[in-house]
């Protein structure tokens, strides 16, 4: 007898960073801001690269709160669907192909979204990461951090509630 | 009074994030304001439904409550946002414009304090709503 040898690591790492880029890609507004995402196996960076329309104050220079804010509910919500969609994929129901080809799921909805503003956004790059500290059938709360050249000085951090999509339909 | 609310519009106009995403002033009084975002697809949140982005919706939000810090007629400089939270009632209807109203309804010598709400062409039914601090600079 013998045992399915498993995928090459490159075609299962192909697949994930295919599903994910059909993910963050479907959204214009993603696009609009410039935000990409970095994987790293389950885990998601989300990487807003400096660009001048960015700014809120032009005399500082800092980034706009809004541009902050969002960058942060957008790394929330791709956090929040992804691991939805992780689990989804690893358990085989979900056809990452159906992803890739643009048959994407709906995204969870925003009920909430709190913001401190911890220091000024410099004119640089900025980072953040999701925390999805509950998913349920309907509600999730998602704690999101973001920071710029120092990982230990966020420079924003937020909290969401989110409507979760439904799944039947 | 009125070099507050210029202040206030030359500041907010000068934001690159905030032309960017098309924002106008539609009205600035002592220690409030009102704000436009027009529709477009570049701000797109759910490709299938083409609602605009709650982000997008935010920003304006964001904007209209520091530009009604500012046109308060006790407060003497600029400001930052501290921390703002949002609700969000209910999706935009695609293809209408936002339209957002900011009140400063109380200023200490450190702390602004804000809400605001932002509609679209239905105007007993808001989209979102906000409430803010906001940082008070200068004062001495």
């Amino acid at each position: 007898m013998s045992r399915k040898r498993p995928e090459p690591v490159q075609v299962v790492k192909q697949r994930r960073d295919d599903a994910l880029a059909a993910l963050v890609h479907g959204v214009p507004y993603i696009q609009f801001l410039g935000i990409e995402f970095d994987r790293r196996g389950d885990e998601l960076t989300g990487i807003l690269p400096y660009d001048d329309k960015l700014i809120g104050n032009p005399l500082l220079p800092a980034l706009h709160g809004g541009a902050t804010s969002a960058f942060l509910e957008v790394t929330a919500v791709i956090g929040l669907s992804w691991a939805v969609l992780w689990e989804e994929l690893e358990r085989g129901e979900l056809d990452p192909d159906e992803l890739i080809a643009g048959h994407l799921p709906r995204l969870p909805k925003t009920i909430d979204f709190t913001v401190d503003y911890l220091r000024s956004g410099l004119p640089r790059d900025a980072y953040a990461r999701a925390r999805v500290n509950r998913s349920g059938r309907r509600y999730a709360s998602v704690h999101v951090e973001a920071w710029q050249d120092n990982r230990a000085r966020s420079y924003a951090q937020a909290t969401g509630h989110f409507l979760m999509p439904n799944r039947d339909g | 009074m009125i070099d507050k609310v210029k202040t206030a519009r030359q500041f907010t106009e000068a934001i690159p994030h905030a032309k960017a995403l098309g924002m106008k002033f539609t009205d600035i009084g002592s220690g409030t304001a009102e704000m436009r975002m027009p529709y477009d697809e570049r701000f797109i949140g759910d490709p299938e439904t083409r609602v605009i982005h709650g982000g997008a919706v935010y920003a304006l939000l964001d904007t209209t409550c520091g530009a009604a810090v500012i046109a308060h007629p006790s407060n003497p400089g600029a400001t930052a946002t501290i921390g703002l939270r949002i609700d969000y009632m209910r999706a935009a209807t695609p293809g209408q414009a936002i339209r957002t109203r900011a009140t400063c309804y109380h200023l200490t010598r450190t702390v602004a304090f804000v809400r605001a709400e932002a509609l679209d062409d239905d105007d007993t039914n808001p989209v979102a709503t906000a409430t803010g601090t906001f940082t008070v600079e200068g004062v001495k």
